[in-house]
């Protein structure tokens, strides 16, 4: 994971434990995004500050009327990738954040456009990635590593906050103009008119995706309608359902033990060999219907009928109960009928909890769908329960 | 995305049409073409598109719009309906976030 780079001096083998060592230049293997080093740093003795250390993606820096500010680099490298990966399953998610505050790409003047970005590294990413050949500045908000979006809706991507990085970054004297673009689905959390109040400077809504930018600043600041709605493509969907899966582990840990406890209740009170096999039928039935719920329902969300995600949950899990029917060797149909209640229950609430990762489902009808659907998946899940239970006897 | 439509008739957006004095920043933030302009006033032309952002009433500089803005995470929701606080939630989070 450790790569060794040209600008280190010495950092011995390409091992990971000696690379441990503090070495300014050098990310050590303790990162946990686990970055590869920039290609070229400048002499160390520039770089050095007892106490920090330099991100992998700052490729030098710009003297300002304001300090020195980081210039970053606008390729990805695998170390990027493959902390977005990790991410992505939720690993160490909560600590993923950069420094606040004011970054250069290119080499941007006074007159160089400053667009604004949470410090979500992804985020971060998703931007710098699309600035190749620009000079602009960009102005990261203190969101504590949350993205834009989610920061904006808990207001941490705020007006506030805004006025008070543009006063601590001493902006006024980086940039002659007095505009800001911030990106449009910040605009949940930022007030234009309040941050023209508060510090003189114009807020323009860019593109809702960063990969609009350039397209965005070469139109002169406008965006075209196609740049302003959000989408929510399969790719999108699909990134999104590892999160869901992890999201469920906990439940998940509570309900493998008492799926196994329930499937030993037998004539003989108890027993261990029922616990397995019937046990251990039912958790294949409750990972079917969680793969139902957090997986083939947001993938295949346009194509399942109905509005509602517990409904399309539920009629994802009878799809998959029916070609488990004719796949699997033949059970009694109280057997039957209690796996097709539990797939059922379990597939419903998997997809109604993804309302929370989508782009386009209102809190009312969220709470209008979960009034109706919850008692009856409680009430499929009691039903699954004691009919599986009398079928044992 | 115009093939995925959420529940209809559950929106808490209201528009104050007298209030509005034409500024054209609404339809600008609205992440799913719920406000257009017409004849130099804000105008509801897609009310069952709105996921209840708050961002038009955000950045309204006369409250002529009004939401309730929240998070639409069933998660949330229910944790807030035990603890009797309003939803929040760490949300997944797209990749145009
Ligand atoms: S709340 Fe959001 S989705 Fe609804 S109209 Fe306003 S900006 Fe558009
Ligand atoms: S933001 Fe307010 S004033 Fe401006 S167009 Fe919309 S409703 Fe009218």
């Amino acid at each position: 994971m450790t790569q060794k780079s040209s600008c280190c001096p010495e950092s011995d083998s390409g091992s990971s434990f000696t690379a441990k060592r503090k070495n300014v230049c050098c990310p050590s293997s303790e990162d946990k995004a686990q970055e590869t080093a920039a290609p070229c740093c400048p002499p160390i003795e520039t770089r050095e500050r007892t106490g920090y250390r330099i991100w992998p993606f700052v490729a030098g820096w710009l003297e300002t009327p304001a300090g020195s500010v980081p210039r970053i680099a606008t390729r990805l490298t695998t170390g990027d990738m493959l902390g977005r990966w990790q991410m992505r399953w939720g690993i160490g998610r909560m600590r993923y954040r950069i420094a606040p505050g004011l970054y250069a790409a290119g080499s941007p003047g006074p007159e160089a456009p400053v667009l604004v970005t949470a410090n979500y590294k992804m985020s971060f990413d998703a931007l710098r990635r699309e600035l190749g050949g620009l000079d602009c500045w960009i102005l990261v908000l203190e969101t504590r590593g949350i993205n834009v979006w989610c920061a904006a809706g808990k207001g941490t991507f705020g007006t506030d906050e805004l006025i008070s990085r543009v006063r601590s970054s001493g902006l006024e004297e980086v940039v002659s103009h007095r505009r800001l673009i911030v990106p449009q689905l910040g605009a949940v959390g930022v007030a234009a008119h309040e941050v023209r109040k508060g510090c003189g400077f114009q807020v323009l809504y860019g593109p809702v995706r960063a990969s609009d930018l350039p397209a965005y600043l070469a139109a002169g600041n406008q965006a075209t309608p196609a740049m302003r709605r959000v989408q929510f493509s399969a790719v999108e969907r699909l990134v999104l359902t590892p999160v869901e899966l992890t999201g469920m582990l906990k439940t998940t840990l509570w309900a493998i033990p008492v799926l196994f406890l329930l499937g030993g209740i037998g004539p003989e009170i108890f027993s261990f060999s029922a616990a397995i096999t019937r046990g251990g039928a039912a958790c294949l039935v409750y990972f079917m219907g969680l793969l139902c719920g957090a997986v083939l329902t947001p993938v295949a969300l346009p194509w399942i009928p109905g509005r509602a995600f517990a409904l399309k949950g539920a009629i994802a899990g009878v799809l998959a109960g029916i070609a488990g029917l004719l796949l699997l060797p033949a059970m009694s149909v109280s057997h039957g009928a209690a796996f097709f209640l539990l797939l059922l229950a379990v597939s419903s609430y998997c997809a109604m909890n993804f309302t929370g990762s989508t782009t386009y489902t209102s809190p009312s009808g969220v709470g209008k769908e979960m009034r109706r659907a919850l008692p009856l998946q409680a009430l499929a899940l009691l039903g699954a329960g004691v009919v599986w239970i009398w079928s044992a006897f | 995305m115009a093939k995925l439509r959420y529940l209809e008739g559950v929106t808490t957006l209201s528009l104050d049409v007298e209030k509005c004095i034409g500024c054209g920043l609404c339809p600008a933030v609205c992440p799913h073409a719920v406000l257009k302009m017409a004849q130099s006033k804000a105008d509801v032309a897609d009310r069952d598109a709105c996921m209840e952002c708050g961002a038009c009433a955000r950045n309204c500089p006369v409250q002529a719009l009004s939401v309730k803005a929240g998070v639409g995470c069933a998660s949330a929701i229910i944790h807030g309906w035990l603890t009797g606080s309003e939803p929040s939630c760490d949300c997944g989070g797209g990749t145009s976030c």
